[in-house]
């Protein structure tokens, strides 16, 4: 067995704890890598669990408008991978937050998918989640990951048959991400009333933590789902947000806020109903 | 030869099934869907009988008797794509996709387009089906190639402009496919040319592979034997692998994919991927695309706007690294010279896509002898492009 990981460790306290996972998506890069570092240290200050960094693509065909706009700004501010991953190594001086980055495979590929998984362990990255990879494509980028002791993080969807999720779950490690939505990331007004259900059924044929992401925007919506999921993922949100401030002085208070206050929540609602799916 | 792709949609590295989770299990319905029908001789008369009566099949295989007396060189035949209905070889695949949409129960069809060209040829075919239509088209190409909007339109489409990236057909495409991730009950995504994740580069390839079923029985009608090369332009593909794959395993046929080298492949404006390219992933398959060392992909040129994709079909990238085809260039004044050239010598004016091809032929024939043969693949019809020709060559209209 390899040491545990940072990913592992951290669901194991919290599920100890009694808590859910908060994991922000920021694009790496967005408005700048100065402040993408910056909103690293600032969301775990207020409450986050683990970190989900965006790498710039300039084809992301599974994001909404906003983290098109996101990815967009983070590849115009010159976030390439080498770049992320000095960001990365610089800030694990001061955080053991786990970083997973969240990215499409091209430009992983381009990297080197054994360099890769050498430099981004080197770093300190502890999970990869590709988003245009299935299980059936991922051979190349596996077999390195789980030499370098990365996590590899996939996605499983509401159109995802029950075996499938199966054969999914068992080839998967870290956590499995469940998509809350049939669509392309973005903010929506709720979370879909069937979302229970499957994380439910999901949590029945693997022992993963399972997170929810895909819209989820609101701590209203985060504590909802709480509830029942091991991790909320928040992105377009924040994406909007840093959209809005930029690299001014409000950008940090105003991503602290949310996040502060989607935690809370989420802990609130943990404590009201203290009965999770896999707990 | 094996039979490719594989039962994992690969041709050798290429191809294969990137794409988002989401869109993983209508692949694989799809994937079953064309099977069945494929066998399905109720299917295959009705692909048939349309191809004949609605689209014009088959096309002529014409010889180009002053072309070739001028070039003194091989004879040159002309497989005549452009007399299809819509005027392009597009239409070959968009009935055969329609055919499949109806028979999935979709009631929504979606697609991508560049220059307009596959746009109008999926509009047609859902006008033709009665299903819902939407055609994701980049904002810059709405601007640029108005005439084919109104057409789509007038087929009763709706054209949704696409304002991302480079607003031209890679962001179509991208937004063809977060639209079938959000909409993938209900929709069939009808893919224009013989490239994203598999199945998609098998079923365009087979149905566009009736150009070259016909090309072969054409040829050994007029001439008893077999062609020596074959010639056809490559973007995505589709004409060029439509012409290529019933003669794959016929050695002595030489295949010829001609690439656009737009302003010349010294500088970033042209489209030749398998040239000028490198391997990586995009848009469902594993390929040969134009990108940057970080892997984010290039904004590519070509004076024909269905020649301007960062990519090319996984098929092939798969022929170019087995050396079975070759890939060639032409410019956009190749093209242009070679428009003039078969509008003054034939009275065919080719669309600037074939335009690439016909350029290649006059280059090559002339190295040939008189009793060796060509076909090139003239994939559609010049009219769309007047205006661009007349721009080009300094005619205000």
């Amino acid at each position: 067995m390899a040491t545990q990981g940072r990913i592992e460790r951290k669901f194991q306290e919290l599920r100890a704890r009694g808590e859910a996972a908060l994991i922000p998506f920021i694009v790496a890069g967005d408005p700048d890598l100065r402040h993408s570092a910056m909103l690293v240290t600032e969301m775990e200050a207020r409450g986050a669990d683990l970190i989900e960094l965006g790498v710039p693509f300039s084809d992301p065909m599974a994001d909404g408008p906003a983290n098109q706009r996101a990815l967009a700004r983070g590849l115009a501010a010159g976030a390439s991978l080498s770049a992320i991953l000095g960001m990365v190594g610089e800030l694990r001086q001061q955080t053991e937050i786990p970083i997973i980055l969240f990215g499409y495979f091209n430009p992983y590929f381009r990297y080197g998918c054994d360099r890769l998984c050498a430099d981004a362990a080197q770093a300190g990255v502890d999970g990869l989640l590709v988003v245009d990879m299935p299980p059936e494509e991922s051979a190349e980028l596996a077999q390195p990951a789980r030499a370098a002791g990365i996590d590899l993080i996939y996605l499983l969807a509401p159109t995802t048959p029950p075996e499938r999720s199966r054969a999914i779950a068992n080839s998967a490690s870290g956590f499995l991400y469940y998509v809350s939505v049939t669509g392309v990331t973005g903010a929506r007004a709720q979370v879909g009333a069937d979302v229970e259900h499957h994380v439910r059924e999901l949590s029945a044929i693997t022992t993963l933590p399972i997170g929810v992401g895909f819209g989820i925007s609101t701590p209203e919506q985060a504590a909802q789902v709480a509830v029942y999921a091991d991790a909320v993922v928040v992105g377009s949100a924040l994406s909007l947000l840093i959209e809005t401030h930029g690299g001014s002085d409000r950008l940090l208070p105003a991503v602290g806020a949310l996040v502060g206050a989607m935690k809370q929540a989420m802990r609130a609602a943990r404590r009201g109903q203290p009965q999770a799916a896999s707990a | 030869m094996q039979n490719l792709p594989d039962r994992h949609g690969r041709f050798g590295e290429y191809g294969g099934r990137w794409v988002a989770e989401t869109l993983m299990p209508a692949l694989l319905e799809l994937e079953q869907a064309y099977k069945q029908a494929r066998r399905d001789p109720q299917f295959r008369a009705e692909l048939e009988r349309l191809s004949r009566e609605y689209v014009g099949r088959p096309t002529p295989l014409y010889h180009a008797a002053n072309l070739s007396a001028r070039l003194k060189g091989a004879k040159i035949y002309l497989k005549r794509e452009d007399l299809c209905h819509t005027g392009a070889h597009k239409v070959n695949n968009t009935l055969g996709q329609a055919l499949l949409a109806v028979r999935m129960n979709k009631s929504r069809i979606t697609a991508e387009t560049g220059a307009g060209q596959h746009g109008v040829a999926t509009a047609t075919m859902a006008a033709r089906f009665e299903r819902e239509c939407e055609v994701f088209m980049g904002s810059l190409d709405v601007e640029r190639q108005s005439l084919n909007v109104f057409r789509m339109k007038l087929l009763g489409a709706k054209v949704r402009p696409v304002d991302a990236g480079s607003r031209s057909l890679k962001d179509a495409l991208n937004e063809a496919l977060r639209d079938w991730i959000t909409n993938v009950r209900t929709t069939y995504y009808l893919i224009g040319t013989a490239a994203g994740p598999h199945p998609y580069p098998m079923i365009v390839r087979d149905f566009q592979a009736v150009i070259g079923r016909e090309a072969r029985r054409q040829i050994m009608r007029h001439e008893g034997r077999l062609p020596d090369a074959l010639i056809a332009c490559v973007n995505g593909g589709s004409n060029a692998i439509g012409l290529f794959y019933p003669f794959i395993k016929d050695s002595g046929v030489k295949m010829i994919g001609v690439e656009a080298a737009g302003l010349g492949l010294n500088g970033p404006s042209h489209a030749a991927t398998l040239t000028a390219g490198s391997v990586g992933v995009l848009h469902g398959n594993r390929t040969y695309l134009l990108q940057d060392e970080m892997g984010q992909i290039r904004e590519t040129h070509s004076i024909a706007a269905g020649l301007d994709y960062p990519g090319v079909g996984p098929e092939h990238a798969w022929l170019k690294d087995t050396g079975r085809a070759a890939y060639v260039t032409a410019t956009d004044a190749d093209a242009l010279e070679a428009l003039k050239l078969l509008s003054e010598t034939e009275g065919i004016i080719p669309a600037l896509e074939s335009a690439h091809a016909v350029a290649h032929a006059v280059r090559l024939a002339p190295s040939m002898p008189r009793d060796s043969i060509m076909i090139v693949n003239l994939s559609g019809r010049g009219d769309k492009d007047m205006q661009s020709v007349a721009k080009a060559l300094g005619v205000s209209l």
